[in-house]
């Protein structure tokens, strides 16, 4: 058993979350209107023959990866971009507080990036002197209310307006109101003068063209695009994954992307943008610098759990899931919550911290029926409960009762006491605070359907 | 026809009335019925739970007790049914003998509704019954058995009751095996989702094909001080046969 204090307390968070009944209120919506439009939305869709098809070329991408990156790297080039490696978080957080400190830049205005979460670059920039401004509105959101993301694509998922309006009234002094139309004008206000100051922008991008070096970002609000044209310097944080091969494969994400997130048939917005602009042109950014961020997944690409690395990030799996809908992201703990967010935190962070978080899966399956780009979640986390055990993370109690329950099995005799055992002892059961967990299963019966048959 | 029964470790140590309903259902269609005494789980607990070893200790011992046997193996569970049929050959992919014996004991295995819709037809002879009845689609049995027209066909076919869809039938229950005592707040906020449902349905009686869920939304059922009944679906058929 390892130091429980570094590891995730799932159940305590779960717990604490299952309190909240304004954030279960908010999951429940939010999770229903997503499911319920993106299952009409793949309707008449051969989603099937799609989803293979988008599987086999990720697959195909994670095979030949470091020759897209090398293709991507010189087409950015060639287009004007500055391409940067980062082998992991701390190489890409100091890559981009030195660009904004060569151009002598204190604020910055970012658009929507879990990347950009999963290096926590905003407070490493803030602790360097550069005040980071989310426009994206979730992100907006829950950035003044000093939180993270609670979804993968939509940060303020578990926070209703009523929440909204009351954070707005106190942070940004406007009056109070629980009209979204109202609250999404303040915001704008606000943005747009930061917009029209900014000196940096800084994405993410949803996918990275190695053809074309273009990065590819899809949005519904506008910010993104704003965040990339509008300020002189755009610093885009990817990770290597992101790379499809050429443009013409960009239409297949085009549709599967934003119906397995939200059921829309497309985005509101979507930017292919490839390099800075050039003397002619009469938009886009004087700079633009890409930070290719690794974290591992070179190493994940080797070993059994490759196929986490096809994910599109179009969160379908969170909304799926019957833990998240219950709990909402921050019972997680991490960068990237629900079955997806489970694997990759295990795999980014370690067992050692995520061990706790394998326990918040009931294997239902719904996940993997909505990936788009099947990634195989539920054989996923079985592995990772398989090398949670051999890893020794499991308690000691429970590994006696596996150890025991496995005599068990084998002598049929062994068996039956068991059960006689269960009869006998069942009363006590509660005794022994088990209420909650055995208690609420039916007393083992005197006489066995064994007994009775035979 | 001869077939195999498994009972399941949970009907034979808290539910023995689903399996003796399980022999009358399965002999009214003229079954006959072998019980190797030696069986004991399926071992999906430990399988689910990430305990590979003891997974294969009971993969091996459901082996050895049926392979001598003939005929189907019938399972009034999906999630057992699953564990045989999927799970079984997993477990063993690395040791192309006992690979090979899991296949053919998972070729030979049937979730019980599969069994009586595709084998015995047990549809086209229908049953009997009353009151309002619906069905938690369980997981196992759903997503990894694909069986989801087969329990329909089945309750659909009772003359006498009215079956209502469940909204959401499919959705887990927060049963999970383990997950129901490792996270137990959890499993009782999903199984209190899943009575809600239910009641929007106004049935009297709730069937499935897992006695783990039904378990679940029972305890749930118990908490609220519900009057809706929980029956296995091979309890409810049984009930009538014509």
């Amino acid at each position: 058993m390892s130091d429980s204090s570094s590891s995730i307390p799932f159940r305590a968070n779960a717990a604490t979350a299952l309190r909240n009944s304004t954030l279960r209120a908010a999951m429940r919506n939010a999770t229903e209107t997503f499911t319920t439009k993106r299952a009409d939305a793949v309707a008449a869709f051969p989603l099937e023959e799609w989803r293979e098809q988008v599987s086999a070329m990720r697959l195909h991408v994670l095979d030949h990866l470091s020759d897209y990156v090398d293709r991507f790297e010189r087409n950015a080039a060639r287009s004007g971009a500055k391409v940067h490696r980062a082998k992991d978080s701390r190489a890409a957080r100091e890559i981009i507080a030195s660009i904004l400190k060569d151009h002598s830049i204190g604020r910055v205005v970012k658009s929507k990036s879990m990347v950009s979460e999963e290096i926590h670059l905003n407070d490493y920039l803030q602790k360097e002197g550069i005040t980071v401004v989310e426009t994206d509105l979730g992100e907006y959101i829950i950035q003044i209310a000093g939180e993270g993301p609670s979804h993968i694509i939509v940060p303020a998922i578990h926070k209703d307006r009523r929440q909204v309006g009351k954070l707005f009234a106190e942070k940004l002094g406007c009056e109070y109101s629980d009209d979204p139309a109202i609250l999404t004008g303040v915001a704008k206000k606000v943005l747009r003068e930061e917009f029209l100051s900014a000196k940096a922008g800084i994405s993410g991008a949803n996918f990275a063209v190695a053809d074309s070096g273009s990065i590819v970002i899809f949005t519904n609000e506008g910010n993104g695009r704003m965040c990339t044209t509008l300020p002189s310097l755009h610093i885009v944080i990817l990770s290597i994954e992101k790379l499809i091969p050429s443009l013409a494969d960009l239409p297949k994400f085009i549709r599967l992307l934003p119906r397995s997130a939200t059921g829309q048939m497309i985005t509101s917005y979507l930017s292919v943008i490839t390099g800075s602009r050039e003397p002619g042109e009469s938009t886009g950014a004087q700079e633009m610098h890409i930070v290719l961020l690794d974290n591992g997944r070179s190493g994940i690409i080797s070993g059994e759990y490759r196929e986490m690395l096809k994910c599109i990030r179009c969160g379908a799996c969170l909304n799926a899931c019957p833990v998240y809908r219950m709990v909402g992201g921050h019972a997680y703990g991490s960068t990237y919550p629900g079955p997806m967010g489970i694997v990759l935190t295990a795999l980014l962070e370690g067992m050692e911290r995520a061990y706790n978080l394998l326990d918040a899966t009931t294997l239902c399956g719904a996940c993997g029926d909505v990936c788009p780009v099947k990634v195989p979640l539920p054989k996923l986390l079985r592995r990772l409960r398989a090398s949670r055990v051999e890893q020794g993370l499991t308690s000691r109690t429970e590994q006696q009762a596996m150890a025991g329950f496995g005599k068990m099995m084998k002598s049929p005799m062994l068996f039956h006491l068991g059960q006689t055992a269960g009869h006998v002892l069942w009363p006590a059961i509660r005794g022994f605070g088990l209420d909650r967990t055995l208690g609420r299963m039916p007393r083992p019966v005197f006489k066995t359907f064994r007994e009775r048959v035979s | 026809m001869r077939i195999q029964l498994f009972g399941t470790c949970l009907v034979d140590t808290m539910f023995p009335e689903t399996g003796e309903a399980t022999i009358r259902l399965l002999r009214h269609f003229g079954v006959e019925i072998g019980y190797p005494a030696g069986q004991t789980c399926c071992g999906k607990p430990a399988e689910s739970g990430g305990y590979t070893r003891e997974s294969r200790k009971a993969a091996e011992h459901f082996i050895s007790v049926f392979e001598g046997t003939d005929g189907p193996i019938v399972i009034p569970s999906g999630s057992c049914a699953s564990m045989v049929k999927n799970h079984y050959p997993e477990l063993f992919k690395d040791d192309p003998l006992m690979r090979q014996k899991a296949e053919i004991i998972a070729s030979r295995t049937y979730e019980l509704t599969q069994f009586l819709v595709h084998v015995l037809k047990a549809h086209e002879t229908g049953f009997l019954g009353n009151g309002r009845i619906t069905y938690h689609a369980s997981c196992q049995l759903t997503r990894e058995l694909e069986v989801r027209e087969e329990p329909l066909l089945l309750l659909q076919s009772i003359d006498g009751a009215e079956f209502v869809h469940l909204p959401h039938a499919d959705r887990c229950c927060g049963f999970g095996g383990i997950f129901m005592a490792k996270l137990p707040e959890v499993s009782m906020a999903l199984a209190d989702e899943k009575l809600d449902t239910i009641l929007s349905t106004g049935a009297d009686t709730v069937t499935g094909g897992d006695h783990g869920c039904l378990m679940n939304i029972g305890d749930a059922i118990k908490r609220r001080g519900s009057a809706v009944q929980v029956k296995h679906i091979a309890a409810v058929l049984a009930e009538g046969l014509r």
